[in-house]
């Protein structure tokens, strides 16, 4: 039941976009939403868009795993949408009604926000449906190396989101566990008020923080055992390297960069 | 031959909270285990075993006397790293061992704390992959392996530090019978072919019996020690501890109580039949 939540999903696979450092798709990530966030008008709008769908169709995974991403995200798209429809104000009305004013600006406005949001989260699960966890991981500690300097526990953090990643399937399994053996005991979950509900989860909250503590103490021994003491002096099996392709990827994204601005500037 | 680990006269108490006496674990314990011997500890619950085990790579310092690994002493604070280099350690719950979700990247942890180089991490990953038979799950996630399988990685993950001894702590306590031959079986061979001193925690007489020599632990003493064929024999000493001999052994020691008089030094099907084949036709001669 619980197993089926994905976070994170990771389709592999051998495009040129998985093929890419994990370091370049991060950073060109966020080169990407600036891009976005610059567009102001149709042709950008085109150009940043049209770049994503055919990055997508690169990377060969299927649209339907964007779609089934998206599916919770709609109500804020929705809210989005509405939002700007109903709040924007500009010469144009089209519709009006009791207090309420539609402008044509508003209904632009409206689209271009929802197709930005739309565009954001898609590049994000482009990012996570093409690069593991472990290398994502890896990105972000490199890329935050820097950081290290003024005191941000870089490594540290990194450790925790891999050993994050690594245990909640585990934690899932044995929350699935305690539920089922809750119920054996004729606890009940589905029926009654809110609070009575959330009284319920107690006796599963209980033993899973019981026993996520203990599995934490006894991984705290293993890894010492292992001579585990900190980022200090570690190497890594994996060394990440930026190849032509990394170089050949940050030109296109500067190109999109560029055109972007020049469209947005110049207003065409 | 050197020692891989001396105990001498070990003393060891867990600290108590606050007013509360603390639990005495060791009074005095002497211990020796040679390079590339192979030593069953057993033991009922309770008696010290994981006490001990973590006395060998310096997760718990003696509160009294001496524990030398390899010829280091482990109360000694620069002599931490190359112990835990050394002496490898596998514990029961193979869930709570493995740090990384994917099994290669798990059995380079090791290899990367000590900072060697990312080339021979991977030959040194790779091999050991390949010595406990999972290189072909080297890709795989570890929650998705079988308890044995997981077992292995941990292993696989020690044996990638390039230890000269490893400690298992009860490591085939959760395991199916398939998942408990898999590791019983890389265990021995490692011993066997690498020359790798194992100290094996277990609960199951029949892996204490394929042990070179087998240690009984009782309220943090040694109660017996020697060959498998020398202890098990002790049956009555055994059941008084709360433990029991293989199967075989029992066999024989149960006829014995109806009249026979049987060796108890059989630990296998073949040798023990051949025993009780050879009581029963003297017994027709007579
Ligand atoms: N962390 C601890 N704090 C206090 N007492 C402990 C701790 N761990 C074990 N003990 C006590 O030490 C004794 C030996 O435990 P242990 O070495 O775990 O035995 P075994 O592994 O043989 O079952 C037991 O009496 C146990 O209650
Ligand atoms: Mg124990």
């Amino acid at each position: 039941m619980l197993k089926d939540i994905t976070l994170g999903q990771y389709f592999p696979g051998n495009s040129v976009i998985h093929r890419l450092d994990p370091r370049t798709k991060l950073i060109l990530l966020v080169a990407y939403i600036a891009a976005l966030f610059i567009a102001s008008n149709f042709l950008s709008y085109a150009l940043t868009l049209g770049f994503l769908v055919i990055c997508i169709a690169i990377s060969k995974i299927q649209p339907k795993a964007f779609f089934k991403g998206l599916k919770p995200l709609i109500v804020l798209m929705c809210f989005t949408g509405i939002m700007n429809l109903f709040f924007t104000s500009g010469e144009t009305l089209l519709v009006h009604f009791w207090i309420i004013n539609i402008y044509l600006e508003g209904l632009v406005r409206a689209i271009f926000m929802i197709l930005r949001l739309l565009a954001l989260i898609c590049a994000t699960f482009l990012l996570t449906y093409t690069t593991s966890p472990i290398a994502l991981t890896d990105a972000l500690e490199s890329l935050l190396r820097p950081l290290g300097k003024i005191g941000l526990p870089v490594h540290e953090l990194a450790m925790i989101m891999c050993i994050a990643l690594r245990f909640i399937p585990t934690l899932l399994e044995e929350t699935d566990k305690i539920i089922s053996a809750q119920k054996a005991r004729g606890a009940d979950f589905e029926t009654g008020s809110l609070i009575q509900r959330v009284k319920a989860l107690i006796p599963i909250l209980v033993p899973l923080f019981i026993s996520a503590f203990r599995r934490a103490d006894e991984l705290a021994t293993a890894m010492e055992c292992r001579c585990y003491q900190g980022g200090e002096g570690r190497t890594k099996m994996k060394q990440l390297h930026y190849a032509p392709l990394d170089y050949g990827a940050f030109g296109v994204l500067a190109l999109l960069l560029a055109a972007t601005i020049t469209l947005t500037v110049f207003g065409l | 031959m050197e020692s891989a680990v001396e105990v001498k006269n070990l003393c060891f108490t867990y600290p108590g909270v606050e007013d509360t006496p603390g639990v005495a674990v060791f009074n005095g314990l002497d211990l020796n285990v040679e390079e590339g011997d192979f030593v069953a500890v057993l033991g009922g619950n309770g008696s010290g075993k994981s006490t001990l085990a973590k006395h060998f790579n310096a997760i718990l310092l003696p509160s009294g006397g001496t524990v030398w690994v390899c010829g280091l002493d482990t109360a000694k604070e620069e002599n931490l790293i190359p112990i835990r280099r050394q002496v490898g350690m596998v514990f029961q719950n193979p869930d709570n061992q493995i740090v990384a979700n994917v099994v290669e990247e798990d059995v380079a942890f090791g290899p990367e704390n000590l900072g060697i180089p990312s080339g021979e991490i991977r030959q040194r990953v790779d091999s050991a992959l390949e010595n406990v038979g999972m290189y072909a799950y080297r890709l795989h996630a570890p929650h998705l392996l079988s308890g044995g399988q997981k077992q292995r990685v941990a292993i696989a993950g020690i044996l990638a530090m390039a230890p000269r001894c490893v400690v298992l702590d009860e490591p085939t306590a959760m395991l199916d019978p398939k998942g408990r031959r898999e590791v019983l079986d890389t265990v021995l061979r490692l011993n066997r072919e690498q020359g790798i001193t194992v100290i094996l925690i277990t609960h199951h007489m029949d892996e204490a019996a394929k042990a070179k020599r087998v240690v009984v632990l009782d309220h943090g003493q040694i109660a017996a020690q020697g060959t498998p064929k020398e202890v098990f024999a002790q049956v009555e000493l055994l059941h008084s501890l709360g433990l029991a001999a293989p199967e075989t052994v029992e066999l024989c020691s149960a006829l014995n109580r109806q009249g026979f008089s049987l060796p108890l030094d059989r630990l296998d099907a073949q040798s023990c039949a051949q025993a009780i084949f050879d009581a029963i036709s003297g017994e027709e001669k007579t």
